[in-house]
Order: C-alpha cells, then sequence, then structure tokens
C-alpha cells in the first residue's frame, strides 16, 4: 500500500517527530518502497497459524512480590536534561 | 602483540610472557595511531582501560585470576558502562552517561577484561553499512572505499585493523555476522534468550542479541564462556545453564550432517560468493561431515515479516526518548508537545525516523492485523521450516551475505536495497536460531563469509564446526591489506 504526503504527517504526529514538506515526500516515497516490500506478506495463507512473539514460546516469569531495587533516583536524575527538587521538569502543563 | 589471538593473550598473560598494562597500553597507541583512518571507535577510554590493566595484573600476580582476566577488548557503544558515554551512534545519546554497566559489561569487569572502548555502529544499530552513525561512517579495513558493514561496523573494523583483539557485538537483523563477513571476521550471534539483554539499548527486543566478533572461532568460544549468563533482570533471557563452549571445539566432524538450503543459492547471490561457499562445502565433506540438500520454503518471506516486526519494536521502544529523563532536549520548548516534536527530531536520524513511521504506520488502528499480527504469522512459518529442517540435519549452511563490501553511497538512498543485504541472516533471528559467519575466501581482495545456522542453544556445534573449518583452512589469519 502506498502512503502519501497527509499520511506521513499523520504518522509523524502519532510518533511525535517533525517532517518538513520536502521531507515528507520523500518519506511517503522510501515508507511506500518499504511498504510494497512487505505486502508479499499479504499473499500467504496463515489460518490457524498463532502470531509468534518470543522463538522460545516463553512465558513471563513470575517472583514474589517484594522490593528487590533500592531507590536511585539521585543517579537516574543526575542524567536528566532539567530536573528541581527531585522532580522532572517540563513546560507547564496546567493554565 | 596484536597479531596474537584471545588464546595466546591468556595463555601469554598467564605466563608472564607480558602483562595486561603492556598489552593495554600496546592497543591504545595503535588506536591513537591509526583510527582516524577507520573511524571505529567513538568513545577511546584510555584512562579507565590502564586502571583496569593494572588491577588485573595484581589478580594475575596473586596466582587466582579468572582465564579472561587482563584481556582488552573493545564493546559496541550499544552496551550501557557505567561513567563512560554510550552514544548507540545517535545525537540523541551524544552526552547519555549510563548509571549502570549492561549484565555483559559487568559479567566481563567480573572476568577481569579490560576496555579499551566503545565502538561506532549505524544509530540504534539500524542500517547494514554503518552509515547511519551520528559520529560518520566506518571505513572497512579491506576496501576504505568500501562499507564494512553494520550495524556493528565499527567493532569489525577495530578487529580487523588490530585495534582490539575482539569485540563486543549486537545482532538483531545480521548486525554481527554480516560485518564479520565483510571484514573477514568470525562472528557469532548466539541463541535468543542465551545472553543478557539488560543495558543493551533496545532496537526489536523480541530480535535483539548480543554476541562477539572476533578472529577466531576458538576465540568466539572464550569469550562467550563470560558473555552468556542467565540473567533475572532480562525477562526474556533464558533460565539454563552455560556449557564451556570451548569443551568440543577439537571434535571431529565425521558424520555431521550438513543442511544446504536451495533458497540461499537463488537469484542475487553473487556468483564468486557462491563458488566460495561451494568450496567450503568440499572442505567439510574432507572434514567427514555429509551434505543434504533442504528446503527453508518461506525465506523469501524473511525480509518482508523482519521489515513490519523490527520497525513495530523500534517505534515503541523508541517512544522513551522524550526529551524529559535523559538524552537530548531541544533548547526552550514552548509547550510540552514541543518538548517531544522537536527533541526527537533533532535527536534522531533518517534512517531512524523512517522505521519508526514504518512501525507507527504497522500498529496503528485498522492496521494491525494487516501487518503486525500477519508478520508474527509468519515469523512462525519461517520457525518452522527450521524445526522441520533440523528433524534431518544438523546445522546448516550458508552465504553470510549475497556479495562482498559495497561502496559507500551505493545502497544508502535506496532503503528497500540495503534491507536486502541481510537477506541470509534475518530469518536466523526471526526463528530465535544461533548463527555464526566465518571467512571463506576473497572476492576482488574482499572477505567473503560462510554462514552456519545451529538448533536452539547449539552454540558448542557450531563453534565446534567453525573452528574445524578454521584448522583445516587459513582464510581466518589473512590480514587486510597493510594491516601488519
Amino acid at each position: 500500500m502506498a502512503v502519501d504526503r497527509s499520511d506521513i504527517a499523520k504518522l509523524a504526529n502519532l510518533a511525535r517527530i517533525q517532517i518538513s514538506d520536502e521531507a515528507a515526500d520523500e518519506a511517503a516515497k522510501s515508507i511506500s518502497d518499504v511498504l510494497a516490500l512487505v505486502d508479499q506478506l499479504q499473499a500467504v495463507n496463515t489460518d490457524g497459524v498463532l502470531p509468534m512473539a518470543h522463538p522460545l514460546d516463553a512465558v513471563q516469569r513470575l517472583r514474589a512480590d517484594v522490593v528487590t531495587e533500592p531507590n536511585q533516583r539521585d543517579a537516574f536524575q543526575a542524567i536528566a536534561p532539567a530536573t528541581q527538587d527531585g522532580l522532572y521538569l517540563v513546560p507547564q502543563v496546567i493554565e | 602483540m596484536h597479531q596474537f589471538t584471545i588464546a595466546e593473550l591468556v595463555k601469554g598473560l598467564r605466563n608472564k610472557d607480558f602483562s595486561s598494562t603492556e598489552v593495554t597500553q600496546h592497543y591504545l597507541d595503535r588506536i591513537a595511531r591509526l583510527d582516524s583512518t577507520y573511524n571505529s571507535y567513538i568513545t577511546v577510554t584510555n584512562d579507565i582501560a590502564l586502571q583496569q590493566a593494572a588491577a588485573a595484573d595484581k589478580r594475575l600476580a596473586a596466582g587466582n585470576a579468572p582465564a579472561l582476566c587482563g584481556v582488552p577488548i573493545a564493546h559496541k557503544d550499544i552496551f550501557c558502562t557505567t561513567g563512560v558515554r554510550t552514544s548507540c551512534a545517535s545525537k540523541m545519546l551524544d552526552k547519555f552517561i549510563a548509571p549502570y554497566n549492561a549484565t555483559i559489561v559487568e559479567n566481563y569487569l567480573n572476568s577481569g577484561v579490560v576496555m579499551l572502548g566503545k565502538t561506532n555502529m549505524d544509530e540504534f544499530a539500524m542500517g547494514s553499512s554503518n552509515e547511519t552513525s551520528w559520529y560518520g561512517p566506518v571505513k572497512n579495513p579491506w576496501a576504505i572505499d568500501c562499507v564494512p558493514g553494520g550495524s556493528s561496523g565499527g567493532s569489525a573494523a577495530a578487529v580487523a585493523a588490530h585495534l582490539a583483539p575482539a569485540a563486543t557485538a549486537s545482532d538483531t537483523g545480521g548486525s554481527i555476522r554480516q560485518p564479520a563477513a565483510l571484514c573477514g571476521l568470525t562472528g557469532i550471534k548466539p541463541t535468543y534468550g542465551r545472553v543478557s539483554r539488560w543495558g543493551m539499548i533496545a532496537f526489536a527486543s523480541s530480535l535483539d542479541q548480543a554476541g562477539i566478533l572476533s578472529r577466531t572461532a576458538e576465540d568466539a568460544a572464550i569469550l562467550l564462556n563470560d558473555m552468556a549468563s542467565f540473567d533475572a533482570k532480562d525477562s526474556t533471557c533464558v533460565e539454563r545453564d552455560v556449557p564451556d563452549y570451548t569443551a568440543d571445539l577439537n571434535k571431529s566432524l565425521k558424520g555431521l550432517r550438513i543442511g544446504v538450503p536451495k533458497e540461499y543459492f537463488g537469484e542475487g547471490l553473487n556468483p564468486q560468493t557462491a563458488k566460495l561457499v561451494e568450496d567450503a562445502i568440499k572442505v567439510y565433506e574432507g572434514l567427514g561431515a555429509t551434505i543434504h540438500s533442504v528446503s527453508l520454503p518461506h525465506t523469501h518471506l524473511a525480509v518482508p515479516a523482519y521489515y513490519v516486526i523490527a520497525p513495530a519494536e523500534c517505534s515503541a521502544n523508541l517512544s522513551r526518548f522524550d526529551g524529559v529523563r535523559y538524552g537530548h532536549r531541544c533548547e526552550n520548548p514552548t509547550d510540552l508537545n514541543d518538548l517531544y516534536m522537536r527533541s526527537r527530531s533533532e535527536g534522531f536520524g533518517a534512517e531512524v525516523k523512517r522505521r519508526i513511521l514504518v512501525g507507527a504506520y504497522a500498529l496503528s488502528a485498522g492496521y494491525y492485523d494487516a501487518y503486525y499480527s500477519k508478520a508474527q504469522k509468519v515469523r512462525r512459518l519461517i520457525k518452522q521450516d527450521f524445526v522441520d529442517a533440523f528433524d534431518s540435519v544438523d546445522v546448516i549452511l550458508g552465504p553470510t551475505s549475497p556479495s562482498p563490501a559495497f561502496q559507500f553511497g551505493s545502497k544508502s538512498k535506496d532503503p528497500v536495497a540495503m534491507y536486502l543485504e541481510d537477506i541470509y541472516t534475518i530469518a536466523t533471528n526471526l526463528a530465535g536460531l544461533p548463527g555464526l559467519s566465518i571467512p571463506c575466501g576473497l572476492v576482488d581482495n574482499k572477505p567473503v563469509g560462510l554462514q552456519l545456522i545451529g538448533n536452539f542453544f547449539a552454540e558448542s556445534q557450531l563453534l565446534n564446526a567453525a573452528h574445524q573449518f578454521q584448522q583445516a583452512t587459513n582464510f581466518h589469519q589473512q590480514s587486510a591489506p597493510g594491516i601488519e
């Protein structure tokens, strides 16, 4: 399936990526090429085949519901672009 | 000293022929002198390397050091390292210093392995040529106008140029095996879940697997012994004992059943590459293996299925880069949306953006069943091909890449042409199987890789088959021209 400039604009917004008009045309072409490649999948009969998420069909390991990790807020916030009083700063959200 | 394999370094350090400090300094000097040509390192960790070497020398002198103690290696810049930048070759993480070590980095630290630095790669491991790195492309030591392969191109070029005796790497669709092939090295991608993914920056979580680039299969076996472990911090890591991967290296190949899939010798394969692979089959016959034709009928669907699944997982994984907690943040955001939009748009390169958009498309409402769910079903058919083939053979053999290293720029404008570079390696990731590449000759003075694919957790058997091939041939001992 081919995508056009307006599809790209919609996807880019969903993915929170800015794309200029010229870049959108180029992206529409290259992404249409990729979609043409993956459209080969549509011709395959997969009736009764279960989707495969893990090669060994592993299931989530469970553990006791106890605290295992120490608080490392300082270490994590040391690499944040902007923090104050132990909180991450973002532009004002609520008027 | 830079001619030594890991096995020889282990022996020499133990015999006190040289110290870890001497070996490490020798490599650091070579990197300083030569790497401006190759651009294989993003960060060279001189001070840390010398501190670790000094500590290793003390452990060696005390006489109770682990096998790999004092051996220097390089880490792909996808593995988190405390106190040292981990960039994933992206502007997004140009200033990112991880607060913890990846499990494999920690495993090697415990073994006394010395870190020389962090190697260049395609941005977020998305590429097959190392041309998408924010820090510039890596040059192939065999042909300076050609790509080293990707995404682990820096690890491969560093080992091929003797700027590290071996390096860690990662493989989502061929990112260890294809650079191994293009740079004349041994590269192993273990079974999915064999090596912890903790601290390895995620691209496509159901496909990503760490492994090794080295000069010999014996070196890969020695290094895999310490890299592999069960790790509760990686929920997909497999709880299974790690064998000694060197134990079976010298086993005879008499009676080994090698399957050759006819689908790996079709259109698109360079005839000279095919000829070298056929010559390698004769070597294996000479070693006592039997050759069987097998069929992997869904092979042509591997690249299409991968380019739904990998971008879908990539778009989900990379949503964490929001300019808030770590990574690049734009200047003076006007509101929250502007912060997300500009931080991500400034931080990511073109190929990463393309894959995020393809992934967002495949996961979006109305398309999920047609793309993502369909690709996951085809993935099971691809895995079943291998399961059926392994009923009658032990190892599957074919080319690693369709042709030798290509020139810069020759495929970077056409994503689909670049994606087809991994046509023989991708199915292994989709199935979760272990695979390796070893050198099997030269075409136009550029290396060609032979791929061996094993059953689940059959790394020992693969390494045995690779080692025996290297005992019978000397392709792995050839160095790039000008590399002494």
